[in-house]
């Protein structure tokens, strides 16, 4: 089978079909985590999920991650440190308090963190907010370096700076592989894992999806001394991750890392694959990231970088076989979540691929679920 | 006549930004002229601090004419009211807006607050700096980088030690070892890589600028006269000492550029000033989004980038000297003044300069070619080496992340292993990683020019520049 995008996500397919048994060549035009990964955080959150089927994507995704961890977590930088959601007034406070109690319904855990308490978790954040939840599944991991570990471990053959072209189909319309700059890449079954790009390839195949990018910048500190314990941020976020906006939105999302540096994101913004610079949003971001932890106005940011989630328009990812075209599979679409939810997507991928029953109901991730309403609109 | 004539902010004043504000001042703009250091003269014309009293700074100063008549005509354009200077603004980030730009810049040794000025065209004259690629022992204390020596000697009259080894390749290490013999140093070789045959196959080209020949060859008179030991088709192997540097390791380069079996000698000295030429500061350039090509940014004759509203002159387009800097700067000033005021400029008004640029650019395009470092240099880093000192990222470990973790550019390599990521942001180490990682030195994007602390950040505006 060939995985097209050795990000994440492609790693990840590339691990759980090889285990299967699957021989898999792994495909990017780039090199390993030269897209989206490269530029993200490496979240692995069940906390800004509300109850649904990217919830228990997340569940499933969190425990195989820790089950990697046990070989791989050094190499991969895995910490899972908790999350802390922190509501600034008793407005937030409630509908974070009504969220949470919906997430501990589906099986997340998530404690009640009070105003007096705050300062046990996190000694240096501000005074004077409402209250927090603490949620101890969040983790983070080094994204670059989890792909890559993962694809290394996976034993798949990995050709990067080899650009696909095209998806070649038999008569039947079938699947037979992949066209290259380098020659064909013959294969039964072809798994889209483009991320942000991966409605350029199923439209190779014939198929649309409508895969959009959503723009985001990172703000990265100098390395202090740890002194942020915990994956912060404000309960907002969780409203800003499930907007349609297209305008600009940041809650932000600060962390300390194993190497030192603080990261604070995350903007989100619809503006296409706009690389330049916008000084407006990264003041957002760190007016946001200053207000919650008082100390980082006199740290120094080292660098920023932007990258673009793929988001599909009702953001959830496409994760399945296309029933439009025998022998192309989906796995893109994760929008910001995609390295905390490549595992699962990766397993259930692999489960479908050697004709067993997925462990998850795929019905809500169909990659044709979108058709319906564009043949509607046209 | 507008009622409010156009701003023209020129950032850097080295030798382009002073010919760039000389030429557009009084020519119907008003220009800000923002620099980075105490004094102007960029690191050419580094001048000697003022409480330090320097009583004959020239001696350290080739080409005081020209550095006398830059400085007479800013002072009169000053006094003028033509030009503001902001001396001790670091530029950080230049934003566009429309129209015009914003300039941002955090003030003084302290870079704690942040001013913003607004421009209707900006020149970048942003200058270049050092190449060090890296080789066993290169992080001890007393290995410097040449351009660090020189400006040390220049800017603060102190010798960076007793006894000096200068060594790398480029045309920085004939004046920084003249230099430094002059001032008292012990120099106890100037070790150059490249061969003297490159010099005479490009002969032709060389020959179209007796000016830069005659002061190299003045330069090469002056080693002669402090007897400093000139190695070329030499290389430093390796830098010796346990708590600083006490000796380094020279070698004879064979025609593939490999060390001569044999011909390894020891020389002792407590100081070793080292370079492989310069690259050019482009991280504003690409944060406005002006096209690049290579290292360099991309300028039309003019001096235009392809954004509209900004220029740029001198290190930042290509490396090529003081002289060519002053040729570009002259031009893009005289571009920038006459399109800003919405005229068309006429060219023939820069002729002489542009032959100068011409000639000089070719010049420098055969001294780039025949100035290259020792070829096979990655071959000689041990994998014990650190290459990116910030994250003390190792050669053996930027070697793994290629061979094992698929790493195949320099984005990926830094990804993987940090080098890069640390306060240089990769500025000292890019070209030492990605030749050991074997990728094209593609230089990172910087979107923030230097390090800003979040609390300028996080306000909602930079207050304008005090008067």
């Amino acid at each position: 089978m060939v995985v097209v995008g050795a990000g994440m996500v492609g790693a990840a397919c590339a691990l759980y079909a090889a285990r299967a048994g699957l021989d898999v060549v792994l495909v990017d035009r780039g090199p390993v985590a030269g897209g989206t990964t490269g530029a993200g955080e490496g979240n692995l959150l069940v906390s800004d999920k509300e109850p649904g089927p990217e919830l228990r994507l997340a569940l499933l995704s969190l425990r195989l991650w820790a089950e990697l961890a046990e070989p791989l977590g050094a190499a991969v930088e895995y910490e899972p440190k908790g999350g802390l959601v922190v509501a600034s007034t008793p407005e937030a406070l409630t509908a974070l308090t009504d969220l949470a109690a919906g997430q501990r319904a589906a099986g997340v855990a998530a404690v009640a963190v009070g105003p007096d308490q705050l300062r046990d978790h996190e000694p240096y954040l501000a005074p004077g907010l409402a209250g927090a939840v603490r949620y101890p599944q969040d983790a983070q991991v080094m994204p670059t370096l989890a792909a890559a570990h993962l694809v290394r471990v996976s034993g798949a053959r990995l050709e990067t700076g080899r650009t696909v072209t095209g998806v070649l189909r038999g008569a039947d319309g079938a699947v037979r592989g992949v066209r290259t700059d380098r020659g064909d890449l013959l294969a039964p079954a072809v798994v889209n894992a483009a991320g942000t790009w991966g409605g350029e390839v199923a439209a190779m195949a014939g198929a649309a999806l409508p895969v959009l990018p959503r723009r985001g910048f990172v703000l990265v500190t100098e390395p202090l001394p740890p002194r942020v314990r915990h994956k912060v941020y404000a309960a907002d976020y969780v409203a800003d991750v499930a907007s349609d906006s297209a305008a600009l939105q940041t809650s932000p999302v600060v962390e300390g890392t194993a190497a030192g540096p603080v990261l604070i994101g995350a903007s989100r913004e619809r503006v296409g694959f706009h690389r330049s610079f916008s000084l407006p949003v990264v003041r957002e971001l760190a007016a946001g990231a200053t207000r919650l932890f008082p100390f980082l106005t006199d740290v120094r940011v080292m660098r920023t970088y932007l990258g673009f989630r793929p988001y599909l328009p009702d953001h959830l990812p496409a994760i399945g076989p296309d029933p439009r075209v025998p022998g192309l599979f989906h796995a893109c679409g994760h929008e910001g979540a995609g390295i905390g939810l490549a595992t699962g997507t990766g397993r259930l991928l692999a489960q479908v691929l050697t004709g067993e029953n997925p462990e998850l109901d795929l019905t809500p991730f169909r990659p044709d679920r979108f058709a319906e309403s564009e043949e509607a609109a046209q | 006549m507008p009622e409010r004539s156009p701003v023209l902010a020129v950032i850097g004043a080295g030798p382009a930004g002073l010919a760039a504000t000389l030429a557009a001042a009084g020519r119907g703009v008003r220009v800000v002229l923002v620099d980075s250091a105490a004094e102007p003269g960029g690191q050419f014309y580094r001048q000697p601090a003022r409480g330090l009293g320097a009583r004959r700074p020239k001696a350290l100063h080739h080409q005081w004419r020209t550095w006398r008549r830059l400085r007479t005509g800013l002072d009169a354009r000053l006094a003028a009211g033509q030009v503001t200077y902001l001396s001790e603004h670091h530029v950080w980030c230049v934003e566009r807006e429309s129209p015009g730009f914003t300039v941002h810049a955090l003030l003084g040794p302290e870079q704690r607050e942040s001013v913003a000025l607004r421009a209707d065209g900006v020149l970048l004259a942003t200058g270049g700096y050092e190449r060090v690629l890296p080789f066993p022992g290169w992080t001890l204390p007393g290995v410097v980088t040449a351009g660090g020596a020189q400006a040390l000697l220049k800017g603060g009259l102190v010798l960076p030690g007793r006894t000096v080894v200068v060594a790398g390749t480029g045309p920085l290490l004939l004046p920084v070892a003249t230099g430094l013999a002059a001032a008292g140093a012990k120099v106890a070789a100037l070790v150059e890589s490249a061969d003297p045959r490159a010099f005479a196959h490009r002969a032709r080209s060389l020959v179209g600028a007796p000016a830069k020949l005659v002061e190299g060859a003045g330069h090469a008179a002056r080693l002669g006269w402090h007897g400093v030991p000139l190695r070329v088709r030499h290389t430093v192997l390796e830098a010796h000492g346990t708590e600083r540097l006490e000796s380094v390791t020279i070698s004879a380069l064979d025609s593939e550029g490999r060390p001569v079996p044999g011909s390894e000698r020891r020389v002792l000295c407590d100081t070793l000033a080292v370079s492989h030429g310069l690259l050019p500061h482009t991280d504003l350039a690409d944060g406005l989004g002006c096209g690049l090509d290579g290292v360099t940014v991309r300028v039309d004759e003019e001096q235009r980038t392809d954004v509209p509203g900004v220029w740029a002159a001198g290190e930042a387009t290509g490396i090529g000297g003081a002289a060519l800097s002053l040729a570009e700067g002259h031009i893009a000033g005289r571009s920038a003044a006459a399109r800003l005021r919405g005229t068309t400029p006429d060219p023939g008004a820069w002729a002489s300069a542009a032959r100068t640029r011409t000639r000089l650019r070719a010049f420098f395009a055969a001294l780039d070619g025949a100035y290259a470092p020792a070829a096979r240099w990655v071959e000689r880093v041990t994998d014990g080496t650190v290459v990116c000192r910030c994250e003390e990222v190792t050669a053996g470990a930027v070697r793994a992340a290629v061979g094992s973790l698929g790493a195949g550019d320099l984005r990926t390599v830094k990804l993987l292993t940090r080098a890069g990521m640390g306060w240089c942001q990769g500025r000292m180490c890019e070209p030492g990683v990605a030749g050991v990682a074997g990728c094209a030195p593609a230089p990172a994007r910087r979107l923030l020019a230097r390090p800003v602390p979040l609390g300028v950040l996080a306000e909602p505006a930079d207050p304008p520049p005090p008067q």
